[in-house]
């Protein structure tokens, strides 16, 4: 690492206390606990407050459709008295065309309340046009930072459309090639401009998508009359799932299963200059869904605000061709044209509905827009120029990187199931090896790591025991 | 001068290294760490300059960046593409596929799930 790199990490703590005008070190409680529900709690606004500062710059209220051809579908090739009804939440119907926009509206009210001048974040999806957008509306100078190419400037047409997006709202765009000294380079820009820092991992974002859990249970009770039995929700650095669960907790849906779901892109190294082309999906994937979820803290905030092993029930795995074929279902049987990520967890939900009886009811919590480049073709013609193999077959057979397999039934589309069991460990082995050689877990320790992945202080000891005899 | 020079005041591409090789992070896969880390900004070129030359832009936030001219003109070609033949057929056959099993289930014959 260069002396300047170095430089400027060593002043991380000091550029991030200004840059998001809050100091994290009073919610420290040792080397490994922290007071999570105060630091959610520091901004002050409470869920009306946040759905009327959202509702006031066009975020929320989206439509929830009930897909009822998608429904049968699923009942044809169910086993009898199988096939939950499935619902969708249009997110794609925001402002900039995600659920990020509730995320970007509370950041950047945030920052507006606080008087910055601008907004920096780091993101090559679509939280960047979210963010870009709402500080358009805002009058806030914004920019973005993307890991957009390899090394021969070669990029996703996914990343480029979302540059192009950004700029359309008037956002400049700092594009670069592969490699986590992004973030060094958002902390010089932080550092140069006095912008806030719209993280994806603060409070006030993760809050913002509270409103989404809120919104699906109410109207799911409207429409149905209970909660939504399960609520799949795509997953990568877990502020979906944590958000949206700490809304429906809000609203009462106790009994709700959380399905979180990501494409299976295991075998990829997301630090790859010559891997990063070869993937089909640039966020919902797993290279950032199980990194995040078994280590929440290494987001660009002391303490991220998402943490969704305290959330998840079930963590359901996809293959990047089934969710390109639910795309494509879901445009011609749906009339829904959306963006192939936002789908991830619409195939996990076809698969989990098919499982269930026919009075429960999956509600999938987003849809994403869509566009050229940012569109199934796009990304099927992209991975054939780069030589991954595109075929129709049987998508057991997909090897993220080499082959995309479009299933040619309906049928064939199975999530596999994550063990949370391990992940819950390898989060426990991720949180001693943070602490400083040596610390002893203290039962406030042992009680916040049993919170922290929705498990009890016995199964943690049970861990950290395991951990200390295989060491 | 050559058409290729971009005027005073363009909107233009300019790309810089942030990191030689050697000064790249650790533990980074071998194909990137034998990589620079390059950056792309775009904004309004503040002098004349042919591709290739260094210059500076003033971005769309105010910032000053210095860069080689890597693109006089920007532009955003990405588009959808020819439709993959392996998804061609997914709605039709889909579509006769409910159909179908609607039709069976209102009482027609042919599937042994009619009637549930």
């Amino acid at each position: 690492m260069t002396g300047r790199t170095e430089a400027i990490m060593a002043r991380k703590g000091e550029i991030m206390r200004r840059a998001l005008g809050m100091d994290y070190a009073e919610f420290e409680r040792s080397p490994i606990a922290f007071d999570y529900e105060a630091m959610m709690a520091a901004h002050g606004y409470s869920l009306d407050d946040i759905v009327a500062i959202q509702a006031a710059v066009g975020v929320g209220s989206t439509p929830l459709l009930e897909l009822r051809n998608l429904t049968d579908l699923v009942r044809s090739y169910a086993e009898p008295g199988h096939g939950a009804r499935i619902f969708v939440k249009d997110e794609a119907a925001n402002m900039a065309g995600s659920f990020k926009d509730r995320r970007a509206s509370m950041s950047i009210h945030v920052a507006r309340e606080k008087g910055y001048a601008g907004v920096i974040a780091a993101t090559s999806g679509n939280y960047g046009a979210a963010v870009a957008s709402q500080a358009a509306r805002a009058s806030l100078a914004c920019i973005i930072c993307q890991e957009a190419f390899d090394s021969t400037h070669l990029g996703q047409p996914e990343i480029i459309e979302k540059a192009r997006i950004c700029e359309a709202f008037g956002a400049e765009v700092v594009q670069m090639t592969v490699g986590p000294e992004l973030f060094a380079h958002m902390l010089e820009l932080l550092d140069e401009t006095g912008y806030f820092a719209a993280s994806l991992y603060s409070s006030f974002g993760v809050s913002g998508i509270e409103t989404l859990g809120w919104e699906l249970a109410t109207e799911m009770r409207e429409r149905t009359g209970a909660p939504p039995t399960h609520v799949v929700i795509t997953h990568a650095g877990g502020g979906n799932t944590t958000g949206t669960a700490r809304g429906l907790k809000r609203a009462g849906a106790t009994e709700t299963q959380i399905v979180s779901a990501s494409v299976d892109l295991s075998g990829l190294h997301m630090a790859s200059d010559t891997d990063f082309n070869r993937k089909s999906f640039t966020t919902g994937h797993t290279g950032f869904g199980v990194p995040f979820a078994t280590w929440p803290d290494r987001a660009d905030v002391p303490r991220n605000a998402a943490r969704s092993l305290r959330y998840m029930d079930r963590y359901l795995t996809v293959s990047q061709g089934e969710v390109f074929y639910v795309t494509e279902a879901l445009a011609k049987l749906e009339g829904l044209e959306r963006g192939p990520a936002g789908n991830t967890a619409m195939a996990a939900a076809m698969s989990l509905a098919r499982d269930l009886p026919r009075d429960a009811t999956v509600v999938v919590q987003e849809t994403e827009y869509t566009g050229a480049g940012k569109h199934h073709w796009a990304q099927l013609n992209f991975a054939r120029e780069r030589g991954v193999e595109v075929r129709a077959g049987d998508p057991r057979q997909n090897v993220p990187g080499k082959s995309i397999v479009i299933p040619e039934r309906p049928e064939q589309i199975r999530a596999t199931e994550m063990d949370l069991g391990r992940m819950r460990r390898s989060y426990v082995r991720n949180a001693l090896a943070h602490a400083p050689d040596g610390y002893e877990p203290t039962p406030e320790d042992i009680a916040f790591l049993a919170e922290d992945t929705n498990s009890t202080p016995e199964a943690v000891e049970g861990i950290v025991a395991g951990l200390r005899a295989g060491a | 001068m050559s058409a290729d020079r971009c005027r005073t005041g363009q909107w233009v591409e300019v790309e810089r290294v942030l990191l030689e090789p050697a000064d790249r992070a650790a533990n980074l896969p071998e194909e990137t760490a034998g990589k620079p880390l390059l950056v792309w900004v775009k904004g309004f070129a503040l002098g004349e300059t042919a591709p290739g030359d260094e210059c500076e832009v003033e971005t769309m936030t105010g910032r000053i960046v210095r860069g080689r001219l890597s693109d006089p003109d920007p532009a955003y070609t990405h588009t959808f593409g020819a439709q993959p033949t392996e998804i061609a057929a997914v709605g039709r056959d889909l579509r006769a596929r409910l159909a179908a099993w609607r039709a069976a289930a209102a009482g027609g014959p042919g599937d042994p799930k009619a009637g549930e």
